[in-house]
């Protein structure tokens, strides 16, 4: 038995027993680039995980240089560093607002997903697959979000968090607890979604306009570029903000003031 | 029922449900369409808390676009990764 969870069709089909593609042509899963075998398990490297590799080296790298050129910072912020200090307000002003000043060193955690998930969105711009349009790296960032909220609210809460769960009656557990679990899936499941379903959007009208005849290949031009605006720069930016700000509300929900 | 392709039948009634899956579209439109509305209705009476209302509307937009994102998510799973197909015998 491999371990088959780098994909949604794999996860879906090895929960099924079954695990092949019945729609050719439109693909819309990750492709597989190498299979790894460690021990008795085998790991799926994909197209998804390359990408967030590349990603990963791009953000320290650049993160790496900042750092170099911010040591002689000055009083009086020129190019680079003006550029750096908005971004950083920016993130300041955006966790406060949701999470209140006592708590605003969440910012440097919430900084760093903002970037990533951000950069996997418009990835889709330079021709990658966008990593967030695979489940497993919403899961995975999901799943850090879903131990902070736990992890805080035991922290900070105390016996106020175990008590949260009896309220308003102690009846109520079971779906209080099925509402913590739900918490996670629909976070996923919204960047997930939205992410793939442009990209689905984008592969079908590419196919679209590439069996156009005649003088209708006018329409490429220009065309996917607008879509692309829609779905890649907006709903990649909207989907980012959401994401950190649900995160930040659900860890602000469980913790006191 | 004789002689079809039972394989055939299957991909061909995921698709209808793939497509019905989409009606739950129509939750998350009514739904951000009537958040949209009142945002607006709120920055015209009180402009300047512009700020705090588009970033509420965005919150109540997000939570309510998730049920359409399901709906999305089970298409996704029968165009993409059909579990169906699996169960014919034979």
């Amino acid at each position: 038995m491999g371990l088959h969870l780098l994909e949604v069709r794999s996860l879906v089909g090895h929960l099924i027993g079954w695990d092949t593609n019945p729609a050719e042509g439109l693909d819309a899963n990750a492709r597989i680039i190498e299979k790894l075998h460690i021990g008795s398990a085998e790991v799926w490297i994909t197209e998804t995980v390359v990408n967030t590799w590349i990603f990963m080296a791009v953000l320290i790298i650049l993160a790496a240089i900042l750092r170099v050129k911010m040591k002689n910072y000055k009083n009086k912020p020129s190019g680079l560093q003006n550029v750096v200090e908005l971004a950083i307000e920016y993130m300041d002003s955006f966790v406060k607002g949701s999470m209140t000043e006592k708590y605003a060193y969440f910012g440097n955690w919430f900084f760093g997903v903002f970037v990533l998930i951000l950069v996997s969105n418009l990835s889709g711009l330079l021709g990658f697959r966008p990593p967030t349009a695979d489940l497993c790296t919403t899961v995975a960032i999901t799943l850090t979000t879903f131990f902070l909220i736990h992890f805080m609210g035991i922290k900070k809460g105390k016996g106020g968090y175990f008590k949260g769960y009896l309220e308003p009656l102690p009846l109520l557990l079971p779906i209080n607890i099925i509402s913590e679990l739900a918490t996670p899936i629909s976070l996923s499941f919204r960047l997930f979604g939205n992410i793939l379903g442009g990209m689905i959007i984008m592969a079908m009208v590419y196919m679209a306009l590439g069996s156009l005849p005649g003088i209708a290949k006018i329409f490429n031009i220009g065309v996917p570029s607008v879509l692309h605006v829609y779905f890649d720069v907006f709903a990649g930016c909207i989907q980012t903000v959401i994401f950190v700000m649900l995160s930040m509300t659900f860890i602000k929900d469980k913790i006191p003031d | 029922m004789e002689g079809m392709d039972p394989r055939a039948f299957v991909l061909g009634c995921s698709a209808i449900g793939a497509g019905l899956a989409m009606i739950a579209g129509i939750g998350p439109g009514i739904g951000q369409g009537f958040a949209a509305g009142k945002g607006a209705e709120a920055v015209g009476r009180q402009p300047e808390a512009r700020g705090t209302i588009t970033s509420t509307m965005l919150l109540g937009c997000a939570v309510a676009e998730s049920t359409g994102i399901y709906g999305l998510v089970v298409a996704m799973i029968l165009l993409f990764a059909n579990p169906l197909v699996g169960k014919i015998q034979g």
